[in-house]
């Protein structure tokens, strides 16, 4: 066992998993009996004919992510449009939401981080605010704001703004207090301060919150979208439990998954590089 | 009720340049002075026209209309102008011969179900192409956000049930904002779906302690449902549980157990059937034959500041809805709107539902052919018996002006107008007694209909 390396191994072992565990799934899902012959008119309205409605095997779910995948920008009205669409509509909301977060949540959390009366001041707030399912706020972003893109992107707002604020918050105060001396000794400005030697030692903090934040919000938008409709890969889950179309359903299931760890991704791509040695 | 942007333009005390909820101080103390009293929809239609006209004739300088209207009294400027422009006949006018649509893009939503057949249809078959519109209809999650949305101005008019707008005029389960129902979309076509395990309990005395699912709460499916088990002698607030599912939820919760049976619009009853997971206990057809059901609604603002718009919508919407009650056309709609981007569904169940032929669960093929139809005439005797039963089942209390609200919300007049434009036979009177389960129910006599019942809210 020697001769692979850890990492080789590792992925070695991946593979094996996914092969068995789609194998195990494949001959677990037993064939439909489809009548055959001369169906009766009432076998044919009940579709007797065709498959009913099921959980399907992966070969299927195979066939229709070749087929969703290879046309993901198709167009045919507001209410059908490609997969490739409706995942660019999410990610724009989510975006919308978390950057309009991260300019509120950032600045807010240095303050808080800061000024020990700012935070004994806020906090009481954060504490009640911050464990409010965002989806709880759907009713009531909809009646106030008027508008459903708008509020889906206030629900991606509100869910992601929390562990930047406090993370933010908790990095900020976490900075050795021997480098904020050094830099009062230099008699540099409290803005500067901030900017050139709090930010540095607490921005690996601060990324690991908004790597949290994006992976919230990414969950979060599937469950807005299914209760808005409209746009967006949520709704695109919906619309085919509509239809009790479980291999679309699984499909995309497969593709938030996908999106969710890019996203992560780039986050951790990000936390490398701010992240120093002591 | 607030009558918005409506002030009478043959009175020197009102503004036309500001609508009546505008919240500037001066208009707030007018309105306080000046209560207007109730104004049927067609009065309002009417001031709308003459405020237009007035507003023409003084060229939008208000304070010159005001000031000859302080000086000439309001009545002699109404016959002075009836005497060169014919008032009345712009009015009647209004809907006969309609200008270009002020606006021709509009968002009209709709809940994937059959009931909503008309309005969707008469996108793929060209209906609002035909009459000057560019109308997209797009897919709601449930009544809640259609309602939301519609309210909010992001769709211009929606699809909704036929309580919704007389609720939401009301401001129950809404905030209050005046709304408009010019015409009803189907009427039957709904039925009681039962899980396939209780195949033994046709009975609804035996259905004690089931759940039930209705898509709303002010939906005709909640009060048929609730009529329906009342006079089996269960109390629909004790003896069973109802709860408001959204309708393409129905069949995955008939699966789950969550529910033992529902009252829901189709497809989502026959999906049932084609899914082999319950049986059409029966059609709502049987508890009161043609019912109203679903309907197109709009804010009253969208009919007074876009007549021409409202007039073409109108139009093509009752002119789909008389195509599809003709039974030859049901084959070619339920291709037109099972695919995707409409109803998102099989052919076949979509075409058991709009023909009539299908298979109820039970091992029979049925043939109904209506059992579900299409008629736009918004019977306002039919606006009364739903107030009944929300009286009934407490969703409004104290004095309610049944006929009042009816003939506000349900146009009749203009749905009659369009129709007989159309070329379509229009009834020409607005009540008629309707039958529900053998027992009459007459519009003149609302409040003593609430209490013949012996089974109701306290």
């Amino acid at each position: 066992m020697g001769l692979l390396s850890e990492n080789k191994r590792a992925a070695l072992w991946s593979v094996i998993l996914l092969v068995v565990g789609l194998l195990v799934w494949e001959l677990s899902i037993s064939n439909q009996q489809v009548a055959a012959g001369e169906l009766t008119e009432y076998e044919l309205l009940t579709g007797a004919g065709t498959a009913k409605a099921g959980v399907p095997p992966p070969s299927e779910v195979l066939v229709k992510a070749w087929q969703e995948l290879s046309n993901p920008f198709y167009d045919a009205g507001p209410n059908d449009k490609g997969i490739g669409i409706q995942i660019g509509y999410s990610i724009y909301r989510v975006l919308t939401g978390y950057f309009l977060a991260a300019i509120i949540a950032i600045p807010l959390g240095f303050l808080i981080g800061m000024s020990s009366v700012a935070y004994k001041a806020l906090n009481p707030f954060i504490q009640v605010l911050r464990p409010i399912s965002p989806l709880a706020w759907m009713p009531l972003a909809l009646f106030i704001i008027q508008d459903s893109e708008a509020s889906a992107i206030f629900v991606i707002f509100i869910c992601s703004i929390w562990p930047m604020l406090i993370n933010t918050a908790f990095g900020v105060a976490g900075v050795r207090e021997d480098w904020v001396n050094v830099a009062r000794t230099h008699e540099l400005s409290p803005l500067k301060t901030a900017f050139t030697v709090i930010l540095p030692a607490a921005a690996p903090t601060i990324v690991t919150g908004m790597r949290i934040s994006i992976g919230i919000a990414w969950l979060v938008i599937v469950a807005a979208e299914m209760l808005v409709g409209g746009t967006g890969i949520g709704y695109y889950v919906w619309n085919e439990w509509n239809n009790l179309d479980l291999t679309s359903v699984i499909f995309s299931i497969l593709m938030i998954g996908i999106v969710g760890m890019l996203l992560d991704a780039a986050f951790g791509l990000l936390q490398r590089r701010v992240a120093f040695v002591e | 009720m607030t009558t918005k942007s409506l002030g009478n333009p043959f009175s020197k005390d009102t503004d036309l340049r500001h609508g009546q909820s505008c919240p500037c101080e001066p208009c707030k103390n007018a309105r306080i002075e000046a209560q207007t009293p109730l104004m049927s929809s067609e009065e309002m239609l009417e001031q709308a026209v003459e405020s237009a006209i007035v507003r023409s004739v003084f060229g939008h300088s208000d304070i010159g209309r005001r000031s000859f209207m302080g000086m000439v009294g309001g009545t002699t400027a109404a016959a002075a102008l009836a005497s060169v422009f014919p008032l009345n006949e712009a009015k009647a006018n209004i809907l006969e011969n309609l200008g270009p649509p002020e606006k021709t893009d509009l968002n009209i939503g709709f809940v994937p179900i059959t009931c909503a057949t008309p309005i969707i249809m008469a996108q793929p078959l060209g209906f609002y192409e035909r009459y000057g519109l560019n109308a997209q209809v797009i897919k709601t999650a449930g009544w809640a956000v259609a309602r939301d949305k519609s309210l909010s101005g992001e769709y211009d008019a929606s699809h909704m049930l036929t309580p919704m707008p007389l609720a939401m005029t009301l401001g129950a389960g809404s905030v209050a904002e005046p709304y408009i129902m010019p015409a009803v979309e189907n009427i039957n076509g709904q039925a009681i779906v039962l899980a396939n395990e209780h195949l033994d309990k046709r009975d609804p005395s035996q259905w004690k302690g089931f759940t039930f699912g209705v898509p709303f709460e002010y939906s005709m499916h909640n009060f048929l449902l609730r009529y329906y088990v009342a006079e089996f002698g269960l109390d629909p607030d004790v003896d069973i549980q109802i709860r408001v599912v959204p309708p393409p939820e129905m069949v995955a919760n008939l699966r789950a157990g969550n529910l033992d049976g529902y009252l829901s619009p189709d497809p989502f009853n026959q999906r049932a059937v084609y899914e082999g997971i319950g049986f059409i206990h029966i059609l709502t057809k049987e508890i009161w034959e043609g019912h109203p059901c679903c309907a197109f609604a709009a804010p009253l603002s969208f009919a007074t500041e876009l007549p021409n718009t409202y007039g073409a919508l109108l139009k093509s919407i009752i002119d789909a809805t008389q195509y599809a009650s003709n039974p030859d056309n049901r084959i070619e709609i339920s291709e037109a709107i099972a695919p995707t981007n409409y109803l998102n569904q099989p052919v076949t169940v979509i075409q058991q539902v709009l023909t009539g032929t299908y298979a109820d669960g039970l091992g029979e093929v049925q043939r109904v052919p209506d059992r579900i139809d299409f008629d736009p005439f918004p019977w306002q005797s039919m606006g009364v018996w739903i107030l009944t039963q929300m009286k009934r089942w407490g969703y409004i209390e104290g004095d309610v002006d049944y006929k009042g609200v009816a003939e506000q919300v349900y146009l009749a007049s203009d749905a009659r107008k369009v129709m007989t434009d159309l070329g379509y036979d229009a009834p020409a009177e607005n009540y008629k007694s309707h039958m529900i389960m053998g027992k009459s129910f007459d519009p003149d006599q609302p409040e003593a209909y609430v209490d013949s019942f012996e089974i109701k809210a306290d």
